[in-house]
């Protein structure tokens, strides 16, 4: 996590905030990493990623309208910035990079 | 908890973070309440993360500074404004502060106690726990112990650095010339100035207790005998032998633990006892007038020398079955305020006292401060417009509280300066009144700064509760509608302040009136024999004959008789009795008399009379005059029938026998807090006799009193003369009563005038919040009579509350806790116990009187024509 480099969690959120578009609020960030990936995932551990991502300027939020299941409260909105584009498309980089350095006999037992 | 995520959160991310949470907590709940509650608790908590956490505005803190200036102009202002309201305020507070004063003077002093010893960290004294392992007598923590201790800590134990026997009890009547003093103090030895702090200015602290004439003389006492002359080496009388004055010390501090104003050496009277022979000054158990104090080394283990005591105690106890006595240690600094022990050398203070006068102290302060809290929520009201404005204008509520909170404080100050002037008229009053002794109460700067900060803390108190409640105020809800008084709703936690004051006025005023029946039922308390003009004269070492011989001429004296005590005025002295069964011993009281005394103070014979003769010269005594109890304890049936039986008297191991001549009715020996008991008046010998009693006839006590002094000063001219009449002597005997009577009323007086202020405020505020109410109903044709009832019916309510909570409170503390130990009481009659409510009532109802009058008088066009 140190410099530029996401850590695994933060490739996640920014994954599944890419992913959901428009809906990308805590909550349905929170839901989409748990289906994708299956494992228990915790809001407050998504809270402490999404403000440490938006410190470090990979996403941007605004406040959606007051909606009634929170509340009377507002939804914030999480966009992936242009930032955070690079930063993920980096990543993936970085790894394709090993995968093409990888032959594919590594994996022959699994198949 | 809501409530609790928004307190911690940073503002900028509460919003999302609730609302996340309540998206959880719904969803949760189709799994059940409980389980999403929790959850949700749960979540709160964690979410206490520092990215989280609302920053503490540094800068902030900066401008309440700033604006301190501002506050206090504010303050003054609205102090000013309210001159009824502040002026309530300000001798309340006052008045309460003085108490307090007095107490932290006095707390402080008793405090101050034994520090201007350098090595106090140092010096501990032995105390002794005395069991009595055959039965009912005395068991107990003493400050004294024997000399064996003093003596097996000098010779046997090691690790100390000086270890000094201290005996007390030291009196002599010393002549220089015509100057003659009579003059207390101890026996000791030279390291006495070694380990206290006591100073020697003149002569040699390492000799001068060594020769066995030596004397040791105070500043004043040798002031008293030689004047301006130097004193040292002068050899002055005593009673007996001469001493060599080898040293003057400065006078000691009044904050000593010891009082003394001269030193003899220890070793001269410990000679003396070895050529009498007496083994008993030396033994385990004669551990009554003696103390042993020791020095620690620096950086010495004080659980060594404890466990060689323990030792050296188990090895003594083991020689005998009777008693057993264990071995202690106190500190210098624990002696006072202390534990309770008997036999202290000085003056004794226990802790209990100290907690006892806080705790009450407390209470007034309490009451006081509940009046500016009440006057300030009530007040509240009117100033709730300004906080609307400051909070418009973009204070913050942290600001306002501080703001009230300042003008508290301000009050607070200003009362203080009130009750450093008060504090200097009721000195006097208060250090005659109480009880405890020498008090200085000198105002130091300590105690000046104490007081300083007690009275910031007290506007701490008194204010928080309202700048609390004004600083809530939610703006808007002022702004717009000034009438919207549900805001407040102190209304009934300032009830239950009230209600509280005025209990604790009907608490002291009881306390008050129970005190003073029971001071006067002890004095007219019928003892059973007649004390009217008695006057008992103190013999102080004269002979008994003479001076007899020398009164008999005042022609007001009827009679003469001689005794060795004053009975019933708290002293005692018992001896141990047996009957016809040596096993059956009872210890009953005892006065030696001689044959005039049961005439002349009216004694109810029974049957018999007085002893049948005079005592010759050489007789030793032998008749004993029994009371009705004391046949009783014995079974020997009829009065007539005991006449003639023989009582016997064991005293160390000798018995004598005496013959009974007589059977008096039952009296009372001791003070009324104890039961009448069985008691014996035994034929006295010459050398057994302390007082002369004298029964008078006279219009004129004070000119009688001069003749006896005259006749007095004729055989005696170095003792004042010490006489008094028994009444009056009874009277002094009960002092504790007549003091603590003083105490409650003062405590009353001030609790009721604080309480009485308190009402006053919440009368005048209640009134006028209530005006145009009246208005109208006058205007609907009420007359003056219906609203002043109307009116008056809340305040009498509160009124009725307090006393039927306070009353029954105050008998159960009184019958059952602070008059539990007495025999004798005065019953706690309805007129006691309906003395508070009355007083109360008749001190609070012309207030109510007064301002429900005036708010019924008022034209309601002048109050309704400005709206």
């Amino acid at each position: 996590m140190k410099g530029k480099n996401l850590g695994e969690f933060e490739e996640i959120v920014l994954l599944a905030i890419a992913s959901l578009l428009d809906d990308a609020y805590s909550v349905s960030i929170t839901d989409r990493i748990a289906d994708v990936t299956g494992r228990k995932t915790k809001l407050g551990m998504v809270h402490a990623v999404l403000n440490r991502l938006e410190e470090k300027g990979y996403i941007a939020s605004e406040l959606g309208d007051p909606t009634r299941e929170r509340g009377g409260r507002r939804k914030r909105f999480f966009q992936i910035s242009k930032s955070g584009k690079v930063a993920l498309l980096q990543a993936k980089a970085q790894r394709d990079k090993f995968w093409e350095t990888i032959p594919s006999i590594v994996f022959r037992d699994l198949q | 908890m809501t409530r609790f995520i928004s307190w911690y959160c940073h503002p900028k991310y509460a919003e999302d973070l609730l609302g996340d949470l309540e998206e959880y907590y719904r969803r949760n709940l189709e799994v059940g309440r409980n389980r999403a509650d929790f959850i949700y608790f749960l979540d709160a908590v964690k979410f206490m993360r520092p990215y989280l956490v609302r920053k503490v505005k540094l800068n902030n803190r900066m401008t309440n500074l700033n604006l301190v200036a501002n506050y206090l102009k504010t303050a003054v202002r609205s102090i000013r404004r309210n001159q009824l309201f502040s002026g309530i305020n300000l001798v309340g507070l006052g008045i309460s502060m003085t108490v307090c004063l007095l107490m932290i003077a006095y707390v402080a002093e008793l405090l101050s106690y034994d520090d201007f010893h350098s090595k106090r960290d140092r010096i501990y004294r032995v105390t002794n726990y005395y069991h009595n392992l055959t039965g009912d007598s005395f068991n107990g923590l003493f400050a004294s112990t024997s000399l064996l201790v003093g003596k097996k800590l000098q010779e046997e134990v090691t690790g100390l650095e000086e270890v000094v026997i201290i005996r007390r009890n030291f009196s002599d009547d010393i002549r220089k010339g015509d100057n003659a003093v009579n003059i207390t103090g101890y026996y000791t030895e030279n390291q006495f100035w070694d380990i206290f702090s006591f100073e020697l200015i003149q002569g040699n602290p390492e000799t001068s207790l060594s020769h066995p004439e030596s004397l040791v003389l105070s500043q004043s006492a040798a002031k008293k005998l030689f004047g301006d002359k130097n004193p040292i080496g002068e050899i002055v009388e005593g009673r007996d032998n001469n001493y060599t004055v080898t040293g003057v010390m400065r006078d000691v501090p009044y904050n000593s633990h010891m009082q003394f104003e001269a030193l003899v050496p220890f070793h001269k009277l410990e000679s003396e006892k070895q050529v009498e022979g007496d083994a008993n000054f030396i033994s385990w158990r004669s551990m009554w007038t003696n103390y042993v104090y020791f020095l620690l080394p620096e950086g010495g283990q004080i659980e060594s020398i404890e466990s060689s005591l323990a030792q050296l105690a188990s090895v003594e106890n083991a020689k005998t079955d009777r008693f057993a006595i264990d071995l202690g240690i106190e500190n210098i600094n624990e002696i006072v305020p202390g534990a309770s022990r008997s036999n202290e050398i000085g003056p004794n203070f226990e802790w209990i006292i100290v907690y006892l006068l806080s705790g009450l102290t407390f209470i007034v302060m309490l009451s006081a401060c509940f009046n500016y809290t009440n006057l300030s929520i009530a007040r509240s009201l009117r100033r709730s417009k300004e906080v609307g404005v400051r909070k418009v204008v973009g204070a913050n509520r942290g600001q306002i509280t501080f703001q009230f909170l300042t003008e508290a404080v301000v009050i607070a100050s200003c009362s203080l300066m009130v009750a450093w002037l008060l504090y200097f008229f009721v000195k006097g009053h208060f250090m005659a009144v109480f009880p405890m002794g020498a008090m200085h109460l000198d105002a130091s700067w300590s105690t000046l700064v104490a007081s300083v900060v007690f009275a910031i803390v007290m506007g701490l108190l008194a204010g928080i509760v309202p700048s609390l409640l004004l600083s809530r105020i939610p703006p808007i809800a002022i702004l717009r509608d000034v009438s919207s008084r549900k805001i407040f709703r102190g209304v009934s936690l300032r009830r239950v302040l009230i209600v509280f004051q005025l209990c604790l006025s009907v608490a002291f005023v009881i306390a008050t009136a129970t005190t003073y029946r029971q001071h006067d039922y002890a004095i007219n308390f019928d003892l059973g024999f007649r004390t009217e003009d008695i006057v008992n004269v103190s013999l102080q070492g004269n002979d008994p004959e003479v001076l007899k011989s020398a009164l008999e001429q005042v022609p007001e004296i009827s009679n003469i008789s001689t005794s060795s005590m004053v009975m019933s005025t708290g002293s005692a002295w018992s001896e141990t009795f047996t009957y016809k069964d040596p096993l059956d011993s009872a210890s009953l009281w005892v006065n030696h008399v001689d044959r005039a005394f049961t005439t002349l103070h009216d004694f109810n014979f029974l049957a018999g009379g007085t002893f049948l003769r005079d005592l010759g010269e050489g007789d030793s005594s032998k008749y004993i005059i029994i009371d009705a109890l004391t046949l009783n304890r014995f079974n020997m049936g009829t009065p007539e029938e005991a006449i003639g039986q023989k009582l016997t008297l064991s005293e160390r191991g000798v018995k004598r026998r005496y013959e009974i001549t007589g059977v008096i009715d039952e009296f009372q020996y001791s003070r009324i807090d104890w039961d009448t008991e069985p008691a014996v008046f035994l034929q006295g010998e010459v050398d057994q006799f302390r007082f002369l009693n004298l029964s008078v006839e006279t219009q004129d006590p004070l000119g009688l009193m001069v003749k006896i002094e005259k006749m007095y000063r004729s055989i005696d001219d170095l003792h004042p003369l010490q006489a008094e009449f028994y009444d009056e002597r009874i009277n002094n005997a009960y002092q504790d009563f007549s003091k603590s009577f003083q105490i409650f009323s003062f405590l009353s007086v001030l609790a009721i005038s604080i309480a009485m202020m308190g009402f006053l405020g919440i009368a005048v505020f209640t009134m006028e919040t209530r005006m145009k109410e009246i208005s109208v109903r006058k205007i609907l044709g009420a007359t003056e009579k219906q609203l002043v009832l109307l009116l008056s019916k809340g305040f009498l309510k509160m009124i009725v509350i307090a006393v039927s909570i306070a009353t029954p409170l105050t008998y159960l503390l009184f019958s059952q806790v602070i008059l539990e130990g007495i025999s004798h009481r005065a019953p706690l009659g309805a007129d006691i116990l309906s003395s508070g409510g009355l007083v109360i009532l008749f001190s609070a109802l012309p207030i109510v009187i007064w301002q429900t009058l005036r708010t019924a008088r008022t034209n309601p066009a002048e109050t309704l024509r400005n709206d």
